[in-house]
């Protein structure tokens, strides 16, 4: 399936995108994660939580959307 | 005419809406780019009691972003500097400066004093801390925060609603995401998400509109694009914090790295005999000091000058207005040379001082 995949703050900085277009045959969230993993490498170091069509999901999550965020905290003021 | 017309004017609003307005009590935690707008706002808009707390001093950095600050706010606290202006803004409603850390030990008590919380601060410690004293005292918390171009907004802990720790459970590793070291922000960015917080403060004290409650707005300020996600309240995570609240007050804030640096008056240390005066300014400025014996250690070759300093005595650092000689006191304390501080005034003030001490 095709994902819509955006990145936020440090994770766009890594991925040097905002958003990109991925083929995607897995189930679950940690597996896409490991796709992204192994063509990021320095996404392993990073926190982030991952977003399914607006909505926060974790890891054993099915991949049911077309769109996924990955988004990490911010501390700035 | 009336200080609130435009407000009161709006249906939507009215003289009923004003009054709840003027009885709310907001606290901000933070003086700096979030906060200044959302105090700036508040205080506009007649908020009744505002506490503001922060213990940093407003240096030239600051001033691209932190609208409450000018020139003459240089090296004052930042609680008490926004304290002044905002005054100046609205002298008819109460405003308190707390100068000083948030910690585990005062937070509690502070919050209770108010009814909605608002974070600016700038380190996950601080955030953390904030979102779970919010959770404990049940407090509204609303949330800003900002890298670079891009900036985040919530209201956390409303009416049963998620809390930051359901969308972030734990803060993330040390080091994986820069945080006091400085890595520029744009300056109109914490304008736009500071606004936007103050504009989610007045929505709950007005029961208007809809509280961005179990939602996290994203914007980025290249491509103007703002993303809402949901984000849902995960009791276990939260009973998980509130379990821990009578051992809340034992836990220790760490060493960050915004370290507190020891400041003092020229009135507190006149007297005493036992003092190594720093002169860290650059060879060309002036005034020069010379009714009392000073060394001359520039800012820039202070770590190659350690020799100089006397370890026998108490050190006190002073520059032109007290800005520099904060960041090499701190210089000296993460160098583990105790005993120093750093002088408030700056030189101009401690020549006329020691100059008419010394007529005397």
């Amino acid at each position: 399936m095709n994902l819509n995949i955006k990145y936020f703050g440090q994770i766009a900085e890594i991925t040097n995108q905002n958003e990109e277009s991925i083929e995607f045959s897995g189930l679950i969230v940690s597996e896409l994660l490991d796709v992204l993993y192994s063509k990021y490498s320095d996404l392993k170091n990073k926190d982030f939580q991952v977003a399914q069509n607006q909505e926060l999901v974790l890891g054993d999550k099915e991949i049911t959307g077309s769109e996924i965020a990955l988004l990490p905290p911010f501390s700035g003021g | 005419m009336s200080r609130y017309n435009r407000h009161i004017i709006l249906s939507e609003i009215g003289q009923v809406g004003q009054d709840k307005i003027s009885k709310a009590k907001v606290l901000v935690i933070g003086a700096g780019g979030l906060g200044c707008p959302v105090l700036q706002y508040l205080t506009g808009a007649g908020v009744g009691t505002i506490g503001i707390i922060d213990f940093d001093v407003v240096e030239l950095s600051n001033l691209q972003r932190q609208i409450l600050f000018g020139s003459s706010c240089l090296g004052k606290n930042k609680a008490i500097a926004a304290k002044e202006r905002l005054e100046d803004l609205n002298d008819t409603i109460s405003i308190a400066a707390y100068p000083f850390q948030l910690n585990y030990q005062n937070a509690i008590d502070l919050f209770n004093q108010y009814d909605i919380i608002v974070d600016g601060s700038d380190n996950f410690e601080t955030r953390y801390l904030v979102n779970d004293t919010c959770l404990i005292t049940n407090k509204p918390l609303v949330f800003g925060a900002i890298y670079k171009f891009e900036g985040q907004v919530s209201v956390f802990n409303y009416k049963k609603g998620p809390s930051y720790r359901c969308l972030f459970p734990n803060p993330p590793q040390e080091g994986t995401i820069p945080n006091c070291s400085e890595i520029g922000v744009l300056g109109i960015l914490p304008g736009i998400i500071g606004s936007m917080q103050a504009n989610e403060v007045l929505k709950i004290i007005l029961g208007i509109g809809d509280v961005l409650s179990g939602q996290l707005l994203l914007y980025n300020a290249l491509t103007s694009k703002v993303s809402t996600l949901k984000v849902n309240r995960n009791e276990a995570i939260i009973q998980s914090i509130l379990e821990e609240k009578n051992n809340f007050h034992k836990k220790q804030i760490s060493e960050n790295c915004e370290m507190e640096v020891l400041e003092v008056s020229i009135d507190d240390i006149i007297s005493e005999e036992n003092i190594q005066f720093i002169d860290i300014r650059e060879s060309h400025e002036q005034p020069k000091i010379e009714s009392i014996k000073v060394s001359h250690i520039p800012f820039s070759q202070l770590e190659q000058s350690l020799s100089k300093i006397n370890s026998d005595k108490k050190k006190v650092l002073f520059c032109q207005s007290g800005v520099r000689s904060k960041r090499a006191t701190q210089m000296l304390n993460e160098l583990n040379i105790t005993n120093c501080f750093s002088l408030k005034e700056g030189a101009t003030v401690l020549n006329n001082y020691t100059k008419v001490s010394s007529n005397e």
